[in-house]
């Protein structure tokens, strides 16, 4: 349970990121479009990422070899890639909501297992749920002090493109 | 444009992603494969399949050989120190609060091992005998096949995996047969009660 949503998962999207580089400049375009600020890049991949977060999902991708090969498109194209082509898009509002709600995921889900006296996971042991469930808050502790640096003493560029000023207005 | 367009896509990837979550969840009820199965069960009964099993007592028989009663059945292994234990203590309660419709051969309960090579009849009566089960309403079985086992559990829903300390971790809870020899109800360990009000409502009918 551990290695699949700590290694395998995080991995997976990982992938999906590096695909974003190999993505021809002229779909980019395209996709950008349709892709205001990021925004619905973010809602797929956020979406998505629900459903992974479902505890049957995760069993069944173990049980069930379909929702396996499900889980190995799924997480790279709708949720990597996606993301990757969105975060250069994103304003500093939508980067903080997600970083801040990403965060939260990781201490309300951590915070889940470690105390679920029942097991999530028919396919995992309740040590390891409760392991993982230690190591999500302590992912989430680390990843709130980097946010907090961050915003003390970091450094903010604006994003590559023109986003935050106002879409011009169509002529009559 | 790109605004509107921005808008019209995320509407659909929300609602794309609704639709999908809520299939995935049985309608928001089941976010676990535990409370999936229970909530399956309910829905769509399921028939069981002619496993043979060998009793605490040597005696063979198979699952269809016990149609025409309402079967409580757990699922254990005889070393286990902890749900089994409870499950047993359950079924013991049982035993006893059903003692009448259990005497009219109306009902029966059934822990059936998923660890047949470790328990053989004499395990399994040691198992019964640690509850003083009275031997008449409460059978202890292994199926005698490994097929029979597999899909034993595979069909009531039981994931088993070993742990490294030569025991199990497995869901448990208990489980409804009706005499067609359907799955029908998954209760809770501990949820005695129910199960019993369950069982009396049925045998009403």
């Amino acid at each position: 349970m551990t290695a699949q949503m700590l290694v395998q998962l995080p991995l997976l999207v990982a992938a999906g990121w590096l695909l974003f580089h190999a993505m021809p400049a002229r779909v980019l375009a395209r996709v950008d479009r349709w892709n205001h600020c990021g925004i619905a890049g973010l809602v797929l991949a956020t979406v998505v990422s629900i459903f992974w977060m479902l505890p049957r999902s995760l069993d069944a991708a173990t049980s069930h070899p379909l929702m396996a090969a499900a889980k190995y498109l799924s997480v790279p194209l709708l949720i990597g890639l996606p993301f990757a082509v969105s975060w250069p898009r994103m304003g500093f509002v939508v980067r903080g909501v997600f970083l801040v709600e990403f965060v939260a995921t990781f201490f309300r889900l951590g915070w889940l297992y470690l105390i679920s006296p029942i097991r999530l996971c028919n396919n995992y042991a309740l040590n390891d749920q409760q392991r993982l469930g230690g190591y999500m808050l302590a992912i989430g502790g680390g990843l709130l002090v980097w946010l907090m640096a961050k915003l003390l003493w970091g450094r903010f560029e604006s994003p590559s493109n023109t986003d935050l000023t106002p879409a011009p207005v169509p002529q009559q | 444009m790109t605004v509107l367009r921005t808008s019209l896509a995320s509407a659909v990837f929300l609602l794309a992603g609704g639709a999908a979550l809520a299939a995935a969840t049985d309608g928001f009820q089941a976010f676990t494969t535990e409370t999936a199965r229970r909530v399956a069960v309910r829905r769509s009964p399921v028939e069981l399949p002619a496993v043979a099993l060998e009793s605490q007592s040597g005696a063979r028989f198979t699952l269809a050989d016990l149609r025409g009663k309402w079967l409580l059945v757990d699922f254990i292994y005889t070393r286990c120190p902890t749900f089994c234990a409870v499950l047993g203590g359950d079924f013991a309660q049982l035993e006893r609060q059903l003692a009448g419709p259990i005497a009219q051969g109306r009902v029966q309960l059934l822990s059936i091992s998923f660890d047949p090579t470790r328990d053989p009849p004499a395990q399994l009566a040691a198992y019964l005998g640690r509850f003083r089960s009275r031997d008449q309403g409460w059978q202890a079985a292994r199926p005698l096949t490994a097929d029979g086992l597999q899909s034993v559990t595979a069909e009531f829903g039981i994931t088993v995996i070993p742990d490294r300390l030569g025991g199990y971790t497995h869901n448990a809870a208990i489980h409804l047969v009706d005499p067609e020899g359907r799955l029908v109800d998954i209760f809770d360990l501990g949820d005695v009660d129910r199960i019993r009000e369950t069982v009396l409502r049925s045998l009403g009918r």
